[in-house]
C-alpha cells in the first residue's frame, strides 16, 4: 500500500522523521527551514511528542541531545547561520556518541547572505564545521521523495552508529512540491539503538563490544553513567592518558569507516559507455540529469553519478567511474566544495572540471549542457 | 556526628576513579557538594531518579564524582540539555549545577529563558565571582574595580545580581546561601529540590587561589569569615535601608511563588488535543 501525496521537501523531511519514530523536535525559526518547525509544532503534540522552540540554535541542538539521552529519537532543523551555531553541539554529540539528526537547508552565504535562495555552500561546514577530528555522516536528497527516505535513513544511521547525522538539503529542494508515494509503515525498516544486555552492575558504558558502537541505555533506566564532552575512558570518566585517548578517538572513526562499503549511497545514469561523467548532488543533480539526457540526444557519451551521501565520501563509486572516464565534471552552487573530494580521490586518473555558480540561483540544465559541450569539444 | 555525615556522602560518591578531586585546597565547591548530597539523601530521591547536569568550569566537574545519571555538557549550556531530558522524562529529578561565568556570561541567554519557560529544573549556581579554572579572569559577577588577569588595571564593568536576574526572568523560587552557612545551604537545597517549576539557588563561594589573592581577601578561612560577617538573612535585610545593605550578602528565600510549570501546560494541551481527536 502506498499513499500518493503532494509535498514540499521540508514537509517530506517531517513525514520521514515521524515515520522514523521521532518524538522530539527543538528548533529556532530560520528561512528556508521554518516549515519543518511549523509542521512539527502541529504534529508532535497531537501524537504525544514534544515540540519546543528554543532561544537559539545552540539551545536547539542541546535540547535535542538531552532528549536523546533520555531515550527519544530527536531532530532539529536549521539553515546556514543556525547551522554555524550548532557546530558546537555537533561536536558534543560526536564525542559523547548521542544519536541525533540535524536537517540543514542550505541558503546563500556567508553570514546572512541570500536567505531565500538555494546554495550548496555548507558542504564543507557539514564535514569540518565543528572543531577537532571526528567522522561526519551527511546525506543529500535531490528530490522530495529522497527527503522522506533519507530522513528516515538519517535516523537509522544515527541510531546504528550513535552519532549525529546531517541531512543537507537546499532551498530549492525544501520548497518545491512533488508528487510522492509514501510507503506504509510496515514497508519501512527502522533501526533502534542497541541497549545493554547485562545488568547495571556489570555495565561499562563506553566499552567497545567489537562493533565499535557501545550499547546505550537511556537516563532513568537504572544504568547510571557519566556522559561528557571530555575525552573519556571506557567508564565515561575524563582522561588525558594517551593510551586511552588514542583508541577512543580512533574508535569514533572506525565505527563508521568499517562500513564504508555499505555506505556508497549513490545512483548512476547512462554510465555504461560514458567517457565524460558528471558528479552532482542535491538540486544540481536534477539539472545535471536533464543536461546529460540532452547531451545523449546530441550523441555525446555522457553519464551521471548522483551522490546521496556526501560523507563518508563515496570513494569506491567515484574511483570506479574514473576508470572509464576521461573527464569528470562537478557542477555545484558554490566555489567548489564536493569537487575537492573528487580531486582528492582522483590521484591523476582523469581530468576534473568544475562548474560553479555563487549567485545562489538554481543551476540550470542549460548551463551544465553548455559546459558539457565545451569539454566535449 | 562527623562519622555519620561522612557515611551519607560516601553513599553517593563514585569510588571507581578520579579521587582526589580537581578542586584546589580551600575551594568552596567541596563544602557545597557535601551539603548537596546530605540534602539529596533527606529528599528521598533514589540515585536512578536523579539526573545531574553541568556545564564547564570547576563547578562543571561536580557530576563526574557522584553516582547519579550524570551529564557534563558544553560551556554555559547545561540548562538546555536539562530541558530536553526533563521534557522527555518528566518523572526524573533534573538538577543543574553551574558556576557564575557558566550561568550568566556564556550561558546568560539560556539562563533567562529557562527561568521564563518554567520547566521543572533545580538550578544551582555556585558564585565565586571569578573564572577559577582558566586562571582568574573577570566574570560578570566580579565587583567593580577588582584587578583580575583580564582586568589588570581594575574592572570597569558593574556586576550581575544573579538572584535578581532570575527573579526578573520569572523563576518561581529564588534563594541564596553561602558555603560558610553550611546548614542553611543544605536546608535551601532541600527546599529548592521540592519546588515545582524552575528554582534558582545561588551559593556564594570562595576561590582563594584566584580571587582571595588578588582582592586581598586572603586565605580560604578569611574569605569564609567575610561570608560569615556579611551574610544577612532576608528577613533582617527587609528592615534595613539600601545604604545599610551595601556589601551585604542577602541569604534566604527571596522568591517563592506558584505558577503553572511548562509540563502542566503541556499536559493540558495534550489532553485537549486528545479530546478533540476523540470528538472527530
Amino acid at each position: 500500500m502506498t499513499n500518493a501525496e503532494l509535498l514540499s521537501g521540508n514537509e517530506a523531511c517531517v513525514k520521514g522523521a515521524l515515520a522514523a519514530g521521532c518524538t522530539f523536535f527543538a528548533g529556532y525559526p530560520i528561512t528556508p527551514s521554518s516549515e519543518i518547525a511549523h509542521m512539527m509544532a502541529y504534529e508532535l503534540p497531537r501524537r504525544g511528542g514534544i515540540f519546543i522552540q528554543m532561544e537559539d540554535e545552540i539551545a536547539s541542538l542541546g535540547a535535542v541531545i538531552g532528549a536523546s539521552l533520555a531515550g527519544a529519537k530527536s531532530v532539529t532543523a536549521t539553515s546556514g547561520p543556525g547551522f554555524s551555531l550548532m557546530q558546537e553541539h555537533i561536536g558534543f554529540a560526536s564525542i559523547a556518541e548521542v544519536p541525533c539528526v540535524v536537517i540543514s537547508v542550505m541558503r546563500g552565504g556567508p553570514s546572512t547572505g541570500v536567505p531565500t535562495h538555494p546554495s550548496q555552500g555548507d558542504v564543507m561546514q557539514a564535514r569540518w564545521g565543528t572543531h577537532g577530528d571526528r567522522p561526519a555522516v551527511v546525506l543529500a536528497p535531490s528530490s522530495v521523495a529522497e527527503c522522506f527516505g533519507l530522513t528516515i535513513e538519517a535516523f537509522n544511521l544515527a541510531e546504528r552508529y550513535r552519532t549525529p547525522v546531517i541531512v543537507l538539503t537546499d532551498e530549492m529542494i525544501a520548497h518545491m512540491r512533488e508528487k510522492v508515494f509514501l510507503p506504509s509503515s510496515d514497508e519501512i525498516k527502522l533501526v533502534e539503538r542497541l541497549k545493554p544486555a547485562e545488568p547495571p552492575e556489570w555495565f561499562v558504558p563506553y566499552r567497545d563490544p567489537g562493533t565499535g558502537v557501545p550499547p546505550m541505555p537511556a537516563f532513568g533506566e537504572g544504568y547510571r553513567y557519566h556522559v561528557t564532552g571530555l575525552c573519556h575512558d571506557e567508564r565515561g570518566y575524563p582522561t588525558t592518558r594517551a593510551d586511552e585517548v588514542e583508541p577512543f578517538v580512533r574508535r569514533l572513526f572506525r565505527k563508521i569507516s568499517q562500513d564504508f562499503d555499505k555506505l556508497q549511497w549513490s545512483e548512476t545514469y547512462y554510465t555504461e559507455d560514458s567517457t565524460l561523467n558528471v558528479v552532482a548532488f542535491g538540486s544540481v543533480a536534477r539539472a545535471a540529469l536533464r543536461a546529460v539526457r540532452d547531451a545523449r540526444s546530441k550523441g555525446m557519451k555522457v553519464g551521471l553519478l548522483k551522490l546521496l551521501i556526501l560523507f563518508p565520501f563515496v570513494r569506491r563509486k567515484v574511483t570506479q567511474l574514473m576508470e572509464s572516464s576521461t573527464t569528470i565534471l562537478v557542477p555545484e552552487i558554490n566555489m567548489g566544495q564536493i569537487s575537492r573530494e573528487v580531486k582528492r580521490v582522483n590521484q591523476g586518473k582523469c581530468r576534473i572540471e568544475t562548474l560553479n555558480k555563487v549567485a545562489h540561483e538554481p543551476m540550470t540544465p542549460h548551463e551544465i549542457l553548455e559546459k558539457i559541450e565545451e569539454i566535449y569539444g | 556526628m562527623a562519622e555519620g555525615r561522612q557515611r551519607i556522602i560516601h553513599k553517593y560518591l563514585r569510588t571507581t576513579k578520579l579521587f582526589p578531586s580537581i578542586w584546589c585546597p580551600g575551594c568552596g565547591i567541596g563544602i557545597f557538594l557535601g551539603a548537596f548530597l546530605r540534602a539529596i539523601d533527606k529528599s528521598g530521591y533514589t540515585k536512578d531518579e536523579i539526573v545531574l547536569v553541568s556545564g564547564i568550569g570547576c563547578t562543571g566537574r561536580i557530576p563526574t564524582y557522584v553516582d547519579f545519571n550524570t551529564l557534563h555538557t558544553t560551556h554555559g549550556r547545561a540548562l538546555i540539555f536539562a530541558t530536553g531530558i526533563k521534557l522527555v522524562k518528566p518523572e526524573l529529578k533534573v538538577i543543574v549545577v553551574m558556576g557564575d561565568g557558566d550561568a550568566v556570561a556564556i550561558g546568560g541567554n539560556h539562563f533567562i529563558h529557562a527561568a521564563r519557560r518554567n520547566v521543572e529544573i533545580t538550578c544551582i549556581v555556585i558564585n565565586n565571582s571569578i573564572y577559577g579554572m582558566t586562571g582568574g579572569q573577570l566574570a560578570p559577577t566580579t565587583p567593580l574595580g577588582l584587578e583580575t588577569t583580564t582586568s589588570p588595571h581594575g574592572n570597569l564593568e558593574p556586576s550581575f545580581d544573579i538572584c535578581r536576574l532570575a527573579e526578573a526572568a520569572g523563576s518561581v523560587f529564588v534563594a541564596r546561601s553561602a558555603v560558610y552557612h553550611v546548614g542553611h545551604m543544605e536546608r535551601l537545597v532541600g527546599k529548592a529540590l521540592k519546588k515545582k517549576g524552575f528554582s534558582l539557588l545561588e551559593i556564594i563561594s570562595q576561590c582563594p587561589v584566584h580571587y582571595g589573592r588578588r582582592a586581598g581577601m586572603g586565605s580560604a578561612v578569611e574569605m569564609m569569615k567575610w561570608q560569615m560577617e556579611n551574610a544577612i538573612t532576608e528577613e533582617k535585610a527587609r528592615k534595613l535601608s539600601e545604604e545599610e545593605l551595601r556589601d551585604k550578602i542577602r541569604i534566604g528565600v527571596l522568591v517563592d511563588k506558584e505558577t503553572p510549570t511548562y509540563q502542566e501546560r503541556l499536559d493540558t494541551l495534550q489532553e485537549s488535543l486528545k479530546e478533540k481527536a476523540g470528538a472527530l
